[in-house]
């Protein structure tokens, strides 16, 4: 089971999270304006990266705030948290 | 190719089994193929049969990254059914049952094909409901079902716990494919292995693919560890590495790598001859030859190309299997093991053409691609063949999450699929 820490509530088991998939996948902002093929690739695809990966969980059996992370895909170690709003730690992937 | 028999059989006995023949080659890649398949599991060995077979196509390779079988062609639990709610999934599902029940005189390989049916139960009023649309779009679509009330599921499986009174969810029916079943999945790839040997197809393990090269949006060949290899046509069958491939090849996918687990106990003695599913309380459940049962559920909630999943998931469908078996409550378990699936948004597969010229994707089946092996390699053989989809896979294009014309099947998918 993995082990994740909340940036509220500190270090819980994974069965308290929820998953969110990708993290810092942007909705456009005027919807009517993108093509079918841009609202499918915001809706559907997505990096399904193997490595370090942005991943969004909610700590749902506990202060049900959702984070960001993160982790890598492969060894599944986390490698950051950090709250909603802030900048992923590293950069640009 | 030297056939397997009840004489060869007799005959290798008396060399005490140290004299059989080998049954493929370790070729070195060529220069140059008609076409390349990456990935050597079953979708993409029969890809490359139904290729040599169907169409003619005898110059081309299939490489592997690892070992035949070491992927989630040797991973799954078996299962073989076609009973999907739409139309497009009863065609290749079905596709793929009617090949599985010639391919073990075709290839002369025995898969061990055991048409032991497979059950669906349904726990509460809509679960019902569901399974009898699911049924009623099975019949019209040719596949065989039927449905079954508490009592019927009880009398073909007399471990189950069919009382109302005690359970949390209660086994009210389950829908019931006869001709469904399991299968050998180590024969698979060796069998495919050997009869696509056999057609002159280049099988080429421990070679990993390591870039793909394109020039004008056309392809024109693979880097690999074992050096550059010309092709105009490359089919991609790398299921949880399906993204890595498509990175190489500067496009993105609708579909997430997930790990997905499976186990088996201690063998025993028989106790269940058919196989049995619950999407509702997230457990399936046969018995193998030797005795074991195999048992599996879900995928992890997350990402992970790393072939291991979480404990908790274990303990859930554990103790589902408990409270539907109460008989294995004392059963140890022998092994664990989990894959890396790739997972479509609506639980169904792609077998696509892609943006660029001569590659093609066959990926997405998620949990279920173990049944549609053989149905898939054939439809995706055409597909790279003519490079134009059969009408049976042609609903499974990316361009289906464009126009919303996406095919749903969480509910006969569900958790087991």
């Amino acid at each position: 089971m993995l082990h994740i820490k909340c940036p509220w509530c500190g270090w819980r088991d994974e069965s308290e999270f929820g998953y969110g998939g990708e993290a810092h996948i942007e909705r456009p902002k005027d919807p009517d304006s993108v093509s079918d093929a841009e609202w499918a690739d915001y809706l559907f695809f997505g990096s399904n990266r193997r490595g370090d990966f942005r991943e969004r969980w909610v700590h749902s059996a506990g202060c049900r705030r959702w984070f960001n992370a993160v982790r890598d895909t492969t060894t599944y170690e986390f490698k950051a948290f950090y709250r909603m709003g802030e900048e992923p730690p590293g950069g640009e992937q | 190719m030297r056939k397997y028999s009840i004489f060869s059989l007799a005959r290798n006995a008396l060399s005490h089994h140290e004299n059989w023949w080998q049954a493929w080659r370790s070729p070195e890649p060529k220069k140059r193929y008609d076409a390349v398949i990456i990935g050597g599991g079953g979708h993409g060995l029969s890809t490359a049969y139904y290729l040599a077979k169907e169409h003619g196509m005898t110059n081309i390779a299939v490489i592997e990254k690892g070992w035949l079988g070491g992927g989630n062609t040797g991973r799954n639990t078996t299962i073989i059914r076609s009973n999907y709610l739409w139309t497009a999934s009863a065609g290749i599902y079905e596709k793929g049952l009617k090949l599985w029940e010639g391919i073990t005189q075709e290839v002369n390989f025995n898969m061990m094909l055991s048409q032991r049916g497979v059950l669906n139960l349904g726990h509460n009023l809509q679960d019902m409901r569901t399974i009898e649309r699911r049924v009623n779009a099975n019949r019209l679509n040719g596949v065989d079902g039927v449905v079954l009330n508490a009592q019927q599921v009880k009398e073909m499986v007399p471990i189950i716990n069919t009382s109302e009174t005690n359970t949390r969810f209660p086994v009210l029916g389950s829908s019931y494919q006869p001709r469904g079943g399991i299968a050998r999945h180590d024969a698979l790839a060796w069998g495919m292995a050997r009869a696509c040997d056999d057609l002159g197809i280049d099988v080429i393990q421990q070679c990993e693919v390591t870039g793909i090269r394109r020039e004008d949006g056309q392809v024109t060949g693979v880097d690999t560890t074992k050096g550059f290899i010309e092709t105009n046509k490359v089919g991609a069958v790398t299921a949880g590495n399906s993204g890595v491939i498509a990175d190489m090849a500067g496009i993105r996918l609708p579909v997430q790598s997930r790990p997905l687990q499976a186990l088996v106990s201690e063998p025993i003695k028989p106790v269940i001859d058919t196989v049995v599913m619950s999407g509702a309380v997230h457990v399936y459940i046969s018995q193998s030859d030797k005795g074991e049962l195999v048992i599996g559920a879900g995928v992890d909630k997350y990402n992970g190309y790393g072939q291991k999943g979480s404990i908790s998931v274990i303990e859930e469908q554990l103790a589902a299997l408990v409270e539907l078996y109460p008989i294995v409550s004392r059963l140890r378990l022998l092994r664990h093991w989990a894959g890396c699936v790739d997972v479509c948004p609506d639980a169904s597969p792609l077998l696509t053409k892609t943006p660029v010229d001569g590659l093609y994707f066959n990926c997405g089946w998620g949990t279920g691609g173990w049944k549609a092996t053989l149905g898939s390699g054939w439809c995706f053989a055409h597909t790279i063949a003519n490079d134009e989809p059969h009408p049976l896979n042609e609903a499974f294009s990316m361009k289906r999450f464009e126009t919303g014309a996406v095919i749903d099947e969480h509910g006969a998918a569900g958790v087991a699929h």
